[in-house]
C-alpha cells in the first residue's frame, strides 16, 4: 500500500496531493467543506443550491467537486465520478460490494459520506493496478478463478489487499475471518481463499507491492 | 397449470437449420478440459468491466418505483401534485398515465396492470418518477400520497388452503386442480415392503439475491429504444419490450454484456425495464432505474418454499416399493409457475410404484421466479432424508441403499434410457474419494461436540440444452478471432468455454479469441442462459461454426497450392499436412486469406436425440461438527461427484460446483424468508443483514470437486451437459443426514438453525 500512496508523488500524474495542498493550502480545504461544528444545528439541505465543495484524494489524485452533505462515497464515485469499479450491492454496509480502502483499511463506500473522505487517501480497485498492468491481488484472482460473475470481485480483490497489508501471511481461517465482510453470492468464496494464499506467498517472495 | 414456463418459454421454440457438419466426438483434446482462467478475467478483477449499473450517460436521469407497503391492498386515490414540483423531478408516473397503462403479463395466464390498483402482496408498483439524481428521485417519491384500502391478505400456503381463508384470487385461492402423476399401484408397493415410514418436510422460501440489483439504463433514439440490463437473456427482455411498446424487434436493442448473478431470477423483463423506458421516453432523456435491495427481495422472484409429505417403502434388502408424495407450494399472488418438487421421487431411484400430487397456492406475496433447480432442492431435502431414515431402518449404509436402486431409464418419461448416467460412479467414486467408509465407522462420541457425515444424491431434470443456436466465428487475415454468439455469461465462465472449443477446433490459442455476446443488435437470437443448458446448447454450435471456418480454409488452401483437402488440418496459426511434414503454410501466407481479410462461419446447434433422455447426475457428500450445547453448525468439508458430461474448463467447473454447495449450504442452514404471518403480512427480513446467505465464515475450505466422465457421445456433439443447477441439488439433504450422524435428530425443516436444532436436541434429551 506504501507504494501506491507514494505513486500520487510522482510527477507527470496531474494533480497530485501534495501539488494541491500546496496550491489552496490546507486550511483551505477544511474551510470548504461545509461541515457544521459540533454543537451546530445541521441544516436539512436538499437542493443542488445546498451543495457544498469539497476534495476528495482518490488513487492518488486530488479531485475538487460540489456535493450535496447527503452524498455518500460510493454515489460520489459511481455516478458523479465515473468510477465505477467500487460496486453497488445493498447501500447499507450489509455486502461489501462497495469496499474501498480509506489510508490503506477496508471500509465500505456506501457508509461513508463522501464529506467524511475527505482528508484521507481513497484507493478503490482501479487504484491497485500500475497502468495497465493488475496487481497481485488481482493477478491471484484471476488465476484462482476467484469469481464467477464479478460482481462483488472489487469489494474481495480490495478487501484482500487490506487484510494482507495488515496480516502480510494469514491462516486459512484468518482470511475467512478477513474476507467475511464480503459476500460472494456466487459461492467463490473457496477460489477467494486460495487466491488471498497465494497473493500472500507472492508477497512472502518479494513478488507483491 | 403448466409448472415449468417461466424456466422453458411457453410454446415451442423455433429451431435453427441443420449443422453443417456432424463431427465425431473429440479424442484427446488440446484446450478442451483443461484448467483455464477466464478470457475476460482481467475486466472482471480490474474494475474495467461495465456492468448494466455501471452505465452512465450524459444526462442521463435516475428512475425510482413507488411500491405498495401493504400485503394486499386497493389504491383508492395517488396525488403527486407535491412531487412534480420538487427540485429535479423531471416526470411522475401512475395508474392514470395514459402511457403507462399497459397490461404487465406475469405469465401468458396472468395478467395485471403496469400499476395495477389491486395490489396483491408488498411491493407492488404504484408510482414512479424520474428525477435528476437519485436522492431527488427518492424525496419525490415520499411526496407523492397514495390512499390505500387495506384489505385481508393470507401470508402463508397453508393458511391459503385452511377454512374461511381470505379469497385472494377471484378464482380461488387454489392455482388450478392439484397436479397428479402416477405409475403402478402404491398401495400394493406398501404391502410389499417390510418397513413403511412417512415424514412430513417443510422447506423456506428463499431468496436469489444476486449481488447486482435487478435494473436497467434506457435511452432513446428518436423511435429506437437502447437498454442496458442485468439480465440472463437480452433477448427475452427485446420480445417483452417490443411486444409491449409495439416497436419491432430490430429497434429494440438490449445489451447485457456483464451482469451480477441471476440465478434465474433475471431469466426475464421487469416491470422496471417498461418504467425506465416510458421515463425515458417521456423526458426524452436516458433513464437509470435500478431497484433498492429491499425491493429486489419484495419484487422480483424466489424460489417457493414447500410442505411436503413423502411416505416410503422398502423390503430388507434394499428394494424401494413405493413413494406417495404429496405437496403444497405457492408462487406468490400470480400464476407464474411453481413445482417440480416431485421429479426427484418420480425420476432419480428405481421404484415401480410412485404417485405424487401438487397443490399449488396463492399467497399475498412476491412472485417465484425459477430459482437454480426449481423444486429440485425441496425435493431432494425430503427425498434424500428419508433414503437416509430407510437405510437407517433395514441396517444398510445409505450410499448402498441408493446403489441399489440406480435406474438405467427415465421412468418419469416412460421408461426412455439416459444417453448417460454416472450416477452409480458418483455414489461409489464420491464415496471413496471422501473416505466414507472409515468416516461413517467413527467411535461414539459424547462430549459438547460431535461430528457427523452425511451424503445425498439427485439428477437435475433438464441439462440437455437443445435448439435452437446460431453462432457466427470469423477468423481474421492474422489468425485471431472473433466469437459471436448471443448468449450471456452470468458468471458460469461461457465465454471462456465457448473460446476453448473455438481453440480446440482452429488451433488458435484462446487469448487470441474475442466474444462479442449478449447484444440483440450485433448477435444472433440466444435463448437465455438457465436451465443448466446454456454450455451443452451453445457449444455444439460453436462447434460447428468453427468447423466451418475450418472448411472454408482448408478448402481456400487446397485449391491454392493444389494440396488433398482431406489431407490438412490446423495446427498452430498454420495449416499443415497430416502425412507430409513438408506442407505447411501459415496463416500469414495464405494469399486467399490475405487478401478476403475474413473468413466467416455459421454454426448452428442440432437436436437432442430423441429417444433418449440427456440428464446430470449427482452425489455429494460433508461432515459436521454440532455444537450441543448451542444447535450451530459447521460444515467442516464438502466432496462433490457430478456428472455433467465432459468438462471444457476444469477451472470453472470446480468453481461451479463450490459455487452451488455453498448455496445449498445457504439454503441447509441460514436461508429463510419471513414474512409476518399473522399481524401485516409484511417481509420482516427484506436486508442482507437479516436475510442470511452464507459467508466466508460459513463455507469450509475443504472442498473437493471430483468430475465423472463417462464419454457421452450421444447427449451432443462436444458431450457436455449442464452443471450449474445440480451442483446446488443435494447439498442441504447432505448436511441434515449429517446432523442426523451427528446428534441422531432429524430436522425437517429448512433452515437448520442453531435455535431450530437446540430445541429438537432438547426433545431428544428429554425424550432420552
Amino acid at each position: 500500500m506504501a507504494r501506491d500512496r507514494n505513486r500520487t508523488d510522482k510527477p507527470g500524474k496531474g494533480v497530485t496531493r501534495r501539488g494541491f495542498l500546496g496550491t489552496v493550502g490546507a486550511g483551505a480545504v477544511a474551510a470548504v467543506t461545509g461541515l457544521p461544528r459540533p454543537g451546530e444545528a445541521v441544516p436539512e439541505i436538499t437542493e443542488p443550491k445546498g451543495m457544498v465543495e469539497t476534495a476528495l484524494s482518490i488513487n492518488g489524485r486530488m479531485h475538487r467537486l460540489l456535493v450535496e452533505p447527503r452524498w455518500t462515497l460510493l454515489f460520489v464515485l459511481r455516478e458523479q465520478m465515473g468510477i465505477t469499479g467500487t460496486k453497488i450491492g445493498c447501500a447499507r454496509g450489509e455486502c461489501g460490494a462497495c469496499t474501498v480502502l480509506m489510508d490503506g483499511s477496508p471500509r465500505y463506500a456506501c457508509m461513508t459520506l463522501a464529506l467524511e473522505a475527505q482528508g484521507h487517501e481513497i484507493t478503490t480497485v482501479e487504484g491497485l493496478m500500475d497502468g495497465e498492468e493488475l496487481g497481485d491481488v488481482q493477478q491471484a484472482f484471476v488465476e484462482e478463478d476467484a469469481f464467477q460473475c464479478g460482481y462483488c470481485t472489487a469489494g474481495q480483490v480490495v478487501a484482500a489487499q487490506g487484510l494482507l497489508a495488515a496480516n502480510p501471511s494469514p491462516t486459512v481461517d484468518e482470511i475467512r475471518a478477513g474476507m467475511a465482510g464480503n459476500l460472494c453470492r456466487c459461492g467463490a468464496y473457496v477460489h477467494i481463499f486460495r487466491a488471498v494464499e497465494r497473493a500472500a506467498k507472492g508477497r512472502g517472495k518479494g513478488g507483491g507491492r | 397449470m403448466t409448472r415449468r414456463d417461466s424456466y422453458w418459454a411457453e410454446g415451442p421454440l423455433p429451431e435453427t437449420p441443420s449443422p453443417q457438419s456432424s463431427p465425431a466426438p473429440w479424442g484427446t483434446t488440446r484446450v478442451v478440459g483443461t484448467r483455464r482462467p477466464r478470457i475476460d478475467a482481467y475486466e472482471r478483477v480490474s474494475g474495467t468491466a461495465v456492468y448494466p449499473s455501471d452505465v452512465v450517460l450524459p444526462g442521463m436521469l435516475y428512475g425510482a418505483i413507488l411500491r405498495c407497503p401493504h400485503a394486499h391492498a386497493l389504491v383508492k386515490r395517488v396525488d403527486a401534485s407535491r412531487a412534480e414540483g420538487m427540485p429535479g423531478v423531471r416526470a411522475v408516473m401512475t395508474g392514470r398515465s395514459k402511457v403507462a397503462d399497459l397490461d404487465w403479463p406475469y405469465s401468458r395466464r396472468d395478467h395485471s396492470k403496469l400499476f395495477d390498483p389491486h395490489c396483491r402482496h408488498e411491493g407492488e408498483a404504484v408510482a414512479a418518477v424520474a428525477a435528476d439524481t437519485p436522492q431527488q428521485a427518492a424525496d419525490a417519491l415520499r411526496a407523492i400520497q397514495v390512499d390505500y384500502e387495506v384489505l385481508p391478505f393470507v401470508a402463508d400456503e397453508r393458511d391459503a388452503v385452511a377454512a374461511g381463508a381470505p379469497k385472494i384470487r377471484d378464482g380461488g385461492n387454489l392455482a388450478g386442480e392439484p397436479e397428479v402423476s402416477e405409475r403402478g399401484d402404491v398401495a400394493k408397493g406398501f404391502a410389499e415392503a417390510d418397513v413403511v415410514l412417512e415424514r412430513s418436510y417443510r422447506c423456506a422460501y428463499e431468496i436469489h439475491a444476486p449481488m447486482e440489483c435487478h435494473g436497467c439504463v434506457a435511452r432513446w433514439d428518436g423511435n429506437r429504444l437502447t437498454v442496458w440490463e442485468s439480465t440472463q437473456g437480452v433477448f427475452r427482455i427485446q420480445a417483452t419490450l417490443a411486444g409491449m411498446l409495439h416497436l419491432p424487434l430490430t429497434d429494440v436493442r438490449v445489451i447485457g454484456h456483464y451482469m451480477g448473478g441471476g440465478f434465474g431470477s433475471k431469466l426475464q423483463a421487469g416491470k422496471y425495464t417498461v418504467i425506465a423506458s416510458l421515463l425515458a421516453r417521456v423526458t426524452a432523456r436516458p433513464v437509470k432505474l435500478f431497484l433498492s435491495r429491499q425491493e429486489t427481495m419484495l419484487c422480483v422472484g424466489n424460489r417457493p418454499g414447500a410442505e411436503i409429505r413423502l411416505k416410503a417403502g422398502v423390503k430388507k434388502d434394499g428394494t424401494l416399493t413405493a413413494f406417495e408424495l404429496s405437496s403444497l407450494t405457492s408462487p406468490g399472488a400470480y400464476e407464474v409457475g411453481a413445482g417440480l418438487l416431485d421429479w426427484l421421487a418420480r425420476d432419480l431411484y428405481t421404484c415401480p410404484n410412485v404417485r405424487t400430487e401438487s397443490r399449488v397456492a396463492f399467497i399475498n406475496a412476491g412472485p417465484a421466479r425459477p430459482m437454480r433447480a426449481p423444486g429440485h432442492p425441496q425435493g431432494a431435502w425430503a427425498l434424500e432424508q428419508m433414503i437416509d431414515e430407510l437405510a437407517e431402518a433395514i441396517q444398510m449404509d445409505p450410499v448402498e441403499l441408493r446403489l441399489r436402486n440406480v435406474p438405467k431409464v427415465s421412468q418419469a418419461r416412460g421408461g426412455k434410457p439416459y444417453t448417460s448416467t454416472g450416477l452409480a460412479r458418483c455414489l461409489e467414486e464420491g464415496a471413496k474419494a471422501f473416505g466414507w467408509s472409515e468416516a461413517r465407522k467413527k467411535q461414539q462420541q459424547n462430549g459438547r461436540y460431535r461430528r457427523g457425515v452425511g451424503s445425498a444424491a439427485c439428477l437435475w431434470i433438464a441439462g440437455g440444452g437443445g435448439p435452437p443456436s446460431t453462432v457466427i466465428v470469423k477468423l481474421f487475415a492474422d489468425g485471431s478471432v472473433n466469437l459471436n454468439m448471443g448468449a450471456s455469461d452470468i458468471g458460469t465462465g461461457t465465454k471462456s468455454v465457448m473460446a476453448m472449443v473455438v481453440s480446440e477446433e482452429l488451433g488458435v490459442n484462446p487469448d487470441q479469441i474475442r466474444v462479442e455476446n449478449a447484444d440483440t443488435a450485433t448477435t444472433q437470437f440466444a435463448t437465455p442462459s438457465g436451465g443448466s443448458k446454456t454450455v451443452p446448447t451453445e457449444s455444439p454450435a460453436v462447434r460447428d461454426a468453427a468447423i466451418a471456418v475450418k472448411k472454408q480454409l482448408l478448402a481456400l488452401v487446397a485449391e491454392e497450392k493444389g494440396w488433398d483437402p482431406a489431407d490438412l488440418e490446423l495446427d498452430g496459426q498454420a495449416v499443415v499436412s497430416r502425412t507430409d511434414p513438408q506442407r505447411r503454410l501459415p496463416f500469414a501466407e495464405i494469399s486467399r486469406l490475405q487478401r478476403q481479410r475474413v473468413i466467416v462461419g455459421v454454426g448452428y446447434r442440432g437436436p437432442n436425440p430423441e429417444d433418449a433422455v440427456v440428464n446430470p447426475f449427482a452425489a455429494q457428500f460433508c461432515e459436521v461438527e454440532v455444537d450441543t450445547n448451542t444447535g450451530e453448525v459447521r460444515v467442516l468439508r464438502f466432496l462433490g461427484a457430478h456428472d455433467s458430461g465432459r468438462v471444457l474448463n476444469r477451472l470453472t467447473y470446480d468453481n461451479q460446483v463450490f459455487g452451488g454447495i455453498t448455496m445449498g449450504i445457504g439454503f441447509g442452514l441460514t436461508e429463510e424468508r419471513v414474512l409476518d404471518r399473522r399481524q401485516t403480512g409484511k417481509m420482516l427480513n427484506a436486508n442482507l443483514h437479516s436475510y442470511r446467505m452464507p459467508t466466508a465464515l460459513d463455507v469450509p475450505a475443504d472442498m473437493v470437486s471430483l468430475p465423472i466422465e463417462l464419454g457421452d457421445t450421444e447427449c451432443n456433439t462436444t458431450g457436455a451437459k449442464g452443471l450449474g443447477e445440480p451442483v446446488t441439488i443435494p447439498t442441504a439433504a447432505a448436511i441434515a443426514n449429517a446432523v442426523h450422524d451427528a446428534v441422531g435428530v432429524r430436522v425437517t425443516d429448512t433452515p437448520i438453525t442453531p435455535s431450530r436444532l437446540i430445541g429438537l436436541l432438547a426433545v431428544a434429551h428429554k425424550e432420552g
